[in-house]
């Protein structure tokens, strides 16, 4: 699928830009620490501990994915490397109604690329800083059971089945660029981006995570849980 | 003579928008439960044209749709929003909400449908 490209700078991106020449103008060229960019710069869109009512409200109102399991829901190396060089996860948005838009002539909605804001790219320090800082947000929530994951031998045909058909995945999650649903987080990476287990215990229950969210409760059978879990941890492909 | 005309229509125009004013008020939360839950796939008009629909091999339900929604009872519509598209013989694309949604928000939505496909009884 081709990505829009956005023109403007978000002020979030302008700002550490103007705080990286003042350092530099005075000498003191120091990278942030993660702690401080979670606190200065991620906190503005995601939440980092968790909110205090997780009402539909909430849901509407929050301008980015949470954060505050992310230490049971990345993997480190590819946290790293896309803060470097951010691209489309969600092609929708955090929130698809808010971005979707009726087309003409009863053809399918289309997304308004005006209603989605880019993600501010960090440096190399700095991703690596925060990356550390956001694998120490989670573990102590017991939403994930380590170990959930079997890794048992994969049967790509059949997962891959179970994915686009069978279970009905791909109405809203795409496998494969440019096909599959839009208004969920794209799978094509999600190996390289998610940790086997936290996939296994968002299948089974992803009202545990947040107890509004429009990802259905699927009452899958554990079989087809470690299949499809293993299915997406097949999925590397360099995100566009 | 002019008076009573202004009279007569500022009469009929509220009787014309309250009816409208009530029914948006009465399906507020529906409708947002609609938005969040529903387009992705029924789409913004309603119609079964959501943004997902494009590479979906079953259309989802137009729900504008007077005839084929006025031939489909509550129970039936009840029940696919909490079984999912299985729960009544139809598509698994469709999921079930039961556990997400409430029972009460269950009954609104399909409230909801019958103003949508302007099937109100």
């Amino acid at each position: 699928m081709k990505r829009p490209m956005f023109p403007r700078l978000l002020p979030s991106v302008l700002i550490p830009a103007a705080f990286a020449t003042l350092a530099m103008s005075s000498g003191h060229v120091q990278a942030r620490t993660g702690q401080e960019v979670l606190q200065q710069q991620c906190v503005a869109c995601h939440a980092v501990s968790k909110p205090q009512s997780l009402d539909l409200e909430r849901l509407w109102q929050r301008k980015g994915p949470d954060l505050y399991y992310a230490g049971i829901k990345f993997n480190q190396p590819w946290l790293e490397k896309w803060l470097q060089n951010p691209t489309t996860i969600r092609p929708a948005g955090v929130m698809p109604a808010r971005s979707v838009r009726a087309a003409a002539d009863k053809t399918p909605d289309t997304i308004d690329p005006s209603a989605l804001a880019p993600h501010l790219a960090l440096g190399k320090d700095e991703a690596a800083a925060v990356s550390a800082e956001l694998m120490k947000l989670g573990p102590d929530l017991g939403l994930v059971e380590k170990g959930a994951f079997r890794n048992d031998p994969p049967n790509v045909s059949m997962a891959s089945m179970l994915f686009s058909k069978l279970r009905g995945c791909a109405s809203c999650h795409s496998a494969k660029p440019g096909n599959g649903g839009s208004s969920g987080p794209e799978m094509y990476d999600g190996g390289a981006r998610l940790q086997p287990d936290y996939v296994v215990a968002y299948l089974r229950d992803p009202q545990k995570f947040d107890p509004h969210v429009w990802m259905p409760r699927l009452d899958l059978n554990d079989a087809d849980v470690q299949k499809l879990a293993g299915y997406i941890t097949t999925l590397k492909g360099e995100a566009k | 003579m002019t008076r009573s005309l202004y009279l007569l229509l500022t009469a009929g125009l509220a009787l014309g928008a309250l009816p409208q004013a009530r029914a948006d008020d009465q399906y507020v939360q529906a409708t947002r439960l609609y938005n969040t839950y529903c387009v992705q796939c029924h789409g913004v008009n309603r119609d079964g044209n959501g943004v997902n629909s494009r590479d979906m091999p079953v259309k989802p339900r137009d729900h504008t749709d007077t005839k084929a929604m006025g031939d489909t009872p509550d129970e039936t519509l009840l029940k696919a929003i909490k079984g999912g598209g299985l729960a009544v013989g139809k598509s698994i694309l469709m999921p079930k909400w039961e556990g997400v949604l409430t029972d009460d928000e269950m009954k609104d939505m399909v409230g909801y449908l019958r103003f949508v496909s302007k099937t109100t009884k």
